[in-house]
């Protein structure tokens, strides 16, 4: 029979996994689906116990996403404007019960190209704080994916939140994702856009694009070329070229490369515009 | 607990312990520790939400919740819903129809306490929303919805006094154990000291194999496994559904024609065998080159799977009459196109699954099926026992659709029950499920189709190739009912129509809703659009031009009566009308949205083409005064167990509430026959008709009464009365008839129907069933996205038995239609799970108008045509066609995902 550990505080957990090959479990709801077994398999350091790893706080250099934090309590916290994106993502992954149990680390840690938290958390220039007995680590979420089910965890490594810094809470949110069905769906492809207004024009914004490659990714180039530019009319600037040059989506059953890239592109469009009208920007 | 402080829980209010290790499901420990078994398990992957139970008070998928988390949490299951009698939500699910076949209820009604938890009256959003991670295969969702909607409603149930029970929307009679978490499904029980069983099945499409030495590798497992292989079965190990087509193994004898063929059964205690890595059992494999496409079958060059089946044909279906090729070539207007379809899963929630035991030296399979007696017949054979000495108890199935027709555990179990003398279970895990059962067939299909200027069509020729997989199943009916189908309800004077079921290495091909003639309307339904458009008329009144009437001859030459199909289409102008309108109105204003119109109609003939397959009812009163009916049709959720009680009860002339249901048992009941075709409403139907009226009959005679008194039930005494004389017969005082009972009748029924000759000539069924449908869509230019907003349909079913289980089987055939036009694809060894499969939630469903038509036939009980089938034929082409309507894209590929819909809307760009 396996291990089973659930402490009740990070110290504990970090002494465990220091010595141990434990698999950390959280929701479980990508863990499991992994396995046909009853039972989770090898030994198991649960993180669910620890009270202090769950929840959002804000603090004087921004917010800090504890590791368990699930998608409804994300849903569920009093953030800024700039966090819509986050909270729409939250609710479109799986079903209401896959959010009951589902967390954000959990989401990051998987992996998975189509990981609806990534985008979002990208436009919010996230880092990934990694705990282990020898102290703490800061990566930013773009260094801690770094492949298809792979990121820069290390052994004896818990993640132990997701920081926000305070400058990225400014301004304006939107994600979109599409699927072949209403709920519980893998994303075909999906968008997060951040956008910080001042008189019509761009002054800041953040584009992020999932399931259109290896890891979900930021689209600088372009975000620098919008920057300045007026808030009406900003979807057109975005090009389908920039983003076929750019991003590098795989063909499989939920739809082919070259769809991947038109659908990002009109997602991207259609959010924009969504953000734009939301600041006045037409009638600007 | 071990691992941790604390080893309790609280459930539905009570505390209980727990001694599962720490990292064990949830949901096994509620169902195997616990013996909760109203949580239902579909996939243990979070996919489905049956599992779905309150962690205080919220609904999380018990298969995904290590039973650690909920140490010191408060749990909630269906089993604490209900105390004495059902809660508002449950009987709010009964009036509504909610549960069919029931595997999902459990799972809904949780979700939706926990819904109701924080608002007594949801908006529909809301209420979807809540509901969206627990799927359902039967409803269509609708009734479920209705059903929370409704939750403060009327409690009282309807209950039609005696001969008012047709017609009614009588609750399921066996809708309460479906509500309260008690009915029992192919998972469900399990005897003490039970084996637990699980398959050794090929990764490969094709390949030889041997087995290792399988002692040593016993030697170093920790306890007590039995090995079974196809040496150890003891009659003849081949089976399928049509005897003349036996084939396929119980247990591959070294060699493997598909992906996941079982070719060896471990058996031995649960905790042993379910720990066991069954990729580590001794065998080697000498891969083959797979057939996995029709064309490549065919080729002449091509491996053939089965020796005496030339050409990789398993069997070639043909229907021809007039002089097509002449009429196409004279005709005004034509219209030629090829239309793929791929596999389609039956996606049942319930995994395959039974047990099976020895009673004396009697072998009992307790397991989910639609046909018990063929079950009985088939696994006899194989396990060579005469059918006497094995009883197939079908536990309830958590839905059918078809593949639950062939067996999949019955020969294992039984193998195992009958060699070691212990009860034997076996639950297929989902994967297994979806890469061992039957699928609908793929088909690629031509059709070409001609009429004359005023829009009469004139002329068809039909060509299919139906994939039909590693062994034979149901493709034989396949091939048959495709060419005698693939007119649709039209008048088609010249007509050529030919289907092959072609064998290749993919998944057995089967019995699925339609059985091929779907695939086949999608292409003809399609081709009458391109002719109205062609012709210059309005595409509903095309359809009224052609649609058969009655005195009509079919292209099998049968003359018709009692059809539908014109009152139907008649039956949607209105909502035509209003259609057409509003996608104008919506197109003028919008650009990348588009909107669109489709329609399409289906017949489908009930029962076996020119084969005969009778039914048999028995029902009778015992001394003590219970009214009894033996029903041997399987209710798989579609309602025959309620629908024959309404036939036989008002037959008889005493109310539903009198009957209590026997069965179906082969030991029990009379045969039935298979829950297929859309017979058993008609069939078994007429059989009840009958053997109510005879036993109505030997009443009155006793009483010495007329045809028109009244009798009552009560205390064991019946009551006699014509208005003037009173009689009662005490049933205590009869002497039983050589049936048991103090006074009973049996009768058969057996659709009159004659053979088809050479050219598809005859009379291959008795009564058809007709209807049509009218999509309204709404089309993202840009994405390719499609949402279906309306179907409205109008079904022709003769008489309604029960409206409310009848819009029921609309409602969800819908959305089977719904998946297979827009998302449900199977690719062998890559979609064998219900995130990869797709298949529609409750967001993705239309609303649904239903309109039910009675055109009486003669045939049928009380004027009843079969509906089941008939459903889902017409909402495919109708959401292609409406599809084509909102952009010119005409889609050739099914299903229409996002990415095939963008490129045919550029395409028809182009070619416009
Ligand atoms: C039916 C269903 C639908 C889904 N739909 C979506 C969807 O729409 N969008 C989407 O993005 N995802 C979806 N998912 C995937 C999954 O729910 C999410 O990725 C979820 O956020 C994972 O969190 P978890 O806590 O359950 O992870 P777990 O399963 O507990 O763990 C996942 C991985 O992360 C590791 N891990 C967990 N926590 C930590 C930590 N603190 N430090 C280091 N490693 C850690 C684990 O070892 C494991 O490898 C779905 C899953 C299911 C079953
Ligand atoms: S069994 Fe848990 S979601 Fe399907
Ligand atoms: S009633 Fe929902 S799956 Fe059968």
């Amino acid at each position: 029979m396996n291990a089973y550990h659930r402490p009740e505080s990070l110290k504990d957990a970090l002494a465990l996994i220091a010595d141990n090959p434990l698999t950390l479990a959280a929701g479980c709801t990508d863990l499991f689906p992994a396995t046909e077994f009853q039972e989770l398999p090898g030994a198991v350091l649960d993180l669910t116990g620890i009270a202090g790893l769950r929840g959002i706080t804000t603090g004087t250099d921004g917010w800090r996403i504890g590791a368990t934090t699930t998608w409804s309590d994300v849903i569920a916290a009093d953030l800024p404007a700039a966090f819509d994106m986050l909270k729409q993502a939250a609710a479109e992954v799986g079903s209401v019960q896959i959010q009951n149990a589902g967390t954000i680390a959990g989401n990051l840690c998987n992996a998975s190209p189509a990981a609806d938290g990534v985008p979002p958390l990208l436009a919010l220039d996230a880092e990934v704080e990694l705990s282990s007995i020898n102290g703490q680590r800061r990566v930013p979420l773009d260094a801690f994916l770094t492949g298809v089910r792979r990121t820069a965890l290390q052994s004896g490594e818990i993640v132990s939140a997701i920081l926000v810094p305070g400058k990225a809470g400014h301004g304006r949110s939107g994600f979109a994702k599409l699927g072949a069905r209403k709920y519980l769906v893998i994303s075909i492809a999906m968008v997060a856009v951040r956008l910080i207004e001042e008189h019509g024009n761009v002054s800041e914004i953040a584009l992020s694009v999932g399931a259109c490659g290896a890891v979900a990714t930021r689209l600088t180039d372009l975000e620098s070329r919008l920057t300045g530019q007026s808030v009406a009319g900003l979807a057109e600037k975005i090009d389908k070229k920039y983003l076929a040059e750019t991003l590098t989506p795989i063909s499989d059953l939920r739809g082919d490369a070259a769809y991947r890239i038109t659908a990002a592109t009109e997602l991207l469009r259609r959010t924009v515009t969504d953000l734009a009208d939301q600041c006045g920007g037409l009638s600007a | 607990m071990k691992d941790l402080p604390s080893s309790q829980m609280r459930v539905n209010g009570q505390t209980v312990n727990v001694s599962a290790v720490a990292g064990r499901r949830l949901s096994d420990v509620l169902r195997d520790e616990l013996g909760l078994k109203g949580t239902k398990v579909g996939c243990d992957a979070g996919d489905c939400g049956a599992c779905t139970v309150l962690l205080n008070g919220a609904p999380v998928c018990s298969c995904l919740t290590p039973v650690a988390q909920a140490i010191d949490a408060e749990i909630a299951t269906v089993e604490g819903l209900s105390g004495d009698a059902l809660g508002n939500l449950q009987r709010a699910f009964l009036r509504h129809g909610a549960a069919q076949c029931g595997i999902c209820t459990p799972g809904m009604l949780i979700a939706a306490t926990a819904l109701l938890e924080q608002t007594l009256t949801p908006s529909r959003h809301e209420v979807e929303t809540a509901l969206g991670g627990v799927l359902c295969r039967c409803t269509g969702y609708h009734k479920i919805v209705e059903a929370i909607l409704d939750v403060g409603g009327e409690t009282t149930a309807v209950n039609p006094s005696a001969g008012k029970a047709v017609g009614t929307r009588v609750e399921r009679l066996d809708g309460l154990s479906k509500l309260d978490g008690s009915e029992v499904f192919g998972a469900d029980y399990v005897p003490v000291d039970t084996l637990l069983v699980r398959a050794i099945r090929s990764p490969h499409f094709a390949a030889k194999f041997t087995i290792g030495n399988v002692a040593s590798w016993l030697a170093m497992l920790p306890g007590q496994v039995r090995v079974f292989t196809a040496a150890d079965i003891p009659g003849d190990n081949r089976f399928s559904v049509i005897t003349a087509f036996i084939d396929q193994p119980a247990l591959a004898d070294g060699h493997v024609r598909m992906m996941g063929e079982a070719v060896a059964l471990i058996a031995g205690n649960p905790s042993l065998i379910e720990a066991i890595d069954l990729a580590d059992f001794p065998i080697t494999w000498q891969p083959e080159t797979e057939l996995l496409d029709t064309n490549a079958a065919l080729d002449g060059d091509a491996t053939q799977l089965h020796t005496d089946r030339v050409g990789n044909i398993l069997i070639a279906g043909k229907v021809k009459t007039g002089a097509p090729e002449k009429a196409i070539q004279t005709a005004v207007h034509t219209a030629k196109m090829s239309m793929e379809t791929g596999y389609v899963e039956h996606a049942y929630i319930e995994p395959e699954a039974g047990v099976a035991w020895m009673e004396g030296d009697v072998l009992v399979i307790q397991a989910c099926t639609q046909a018990p007696v063929m079950d009985r017949d088939d696994t006899a054979r194989v396990l060579g026992l005469s059918q006497d000495k094995l009883r197939i108890i079908p536990s309830a199935a958590g839905g059918g659709f078809g593949s639950k027709l062939d067996l999949s555990v019955q020969p294992l179990i039984g193998l195992v029950a009958l060699k070691t003398g212990r009860p034997a279970r076996m639950v297929y895990t989902r994967r297994e499920s979806m890469a061992t059962t039957t699928k609908r067939h793929p088909a690629k299909m031509t059709a070409q189709i001609g009429a004359d200027a005023e829009g009469r069509v004139t002329g068809m020729v039909f060509d299919g190739d139906f994939n039909t997989g590693a062994y034979s199943s149901w493709g034989p009916t396949v091939a048959v009912r495709v060419p005698v189908h693939a007119s649709g309800p039209y008048k088609t004077p010249n007509y050529d129509a030919s289907a092959r079921a072609v064998h290749t290495n993919g998944p057995v091909s089967g019995a699925f809703r339609g059985f091929g003639v779907p695939q086949a309307a999608i292409l003809q339904e399609t081709l009458y659009d391109d002719l109205a458009n062609m012709a210059g008329i309005d595409r509903l009144k095309f359809r009224q031009i052609n649609a058969l009437e009655n005195g009509d001859f079919t292209v099998c030459g049968q003359q018709l009566f009692g059809v539908g199909i014109r009152e139907c289409l008649d039956g949607l102008q209105v909502a035509w009308n209003t259609a057409l309108l509003d996608a104008q109105d919506f197109n003028a204003e919008n650009t990348t949205l588009k909107r669109g119109v489709g329609i399409a109609s289906c017949w489908y003939g009930c029962g076996n083409t020119s084969l005969p397959n009778p039914s048999t009812i028995r029902v009778g009163f015992t001394a003590k005064g219970h009214l009894r009916l033996h029903q041997g049709a399987t209710d798989i959720g579609q309602g025959a167990n309620t629908v024959i009680a309404q036939i036989c009860a008002d037959a008889l002339g005493l109310p539903v509430s009198d009957f209590e249901l026997i069965g179906p048992d082969t030991f029990l009941t009379p045969d039935c026959g298979k829950t297929s075709a859309s017979r058993q409403t008609y069939v078994t139907g007429t059989a009840a008709l009958l053997a109510g009226a005879e036993l109505r009959r030997k009443i009155l005679s006793l009483g010495n009464m007329g045809p028109d008194a009244i009798i009552t039930l009560k205390d064991g005494v019946l009551h006699i009365s014509d208005g003037q004389a009173l009689r009662d017969i005490v049933l205590a005082d009869m002497t039983p008839d050589d049936r048991g009972y103090a006074l009973s009748a049996q009768e058969s029924y057996d659709p009159p129907t004659e053979p088809l000759d050479e050219n598809g000539q005859g009379r291959p069924y008795a009564v058809y069933g007709y209807g049509a449908q009218i999509a309204e869509v709404e089309v993202d230019t840009a994405l390719g996205t499609v949402k279906t907003r309306r179907v409205t349909a109008a079904q022709d079913l003769g008489r309604t038995i029960n409206p409310l289980l009848a819009e029921g089987q609309i409602e969800g055939g819908i959305a089977q239609g719904l998946g297979l036009a827009l998302m449900e694809e199977f690719v062998p060894g890559r979609t064998e799970n219900l995130h990869d499969y797709l298949i529609p939630t409750v967001g993705d469903m239309p609303q649904v108008d239903s309109i039910l038509i009675e055109i009486a036939d003669s045939e049928g009980p009380f004027g009843a045509k079969g509906l089941g089938e008939h459903v889902l034929i017409p909402t495919a082409p109708a959401i292609l066609n409406a599809i084509h309507h909102a952009t010119g894209a005409r889609i050739t590929q099914l299903p229409a995902l996002p990415h095939r819909v963008l490129a045919a809307i550029k395409k028809g760009a182009t070619n416009d």
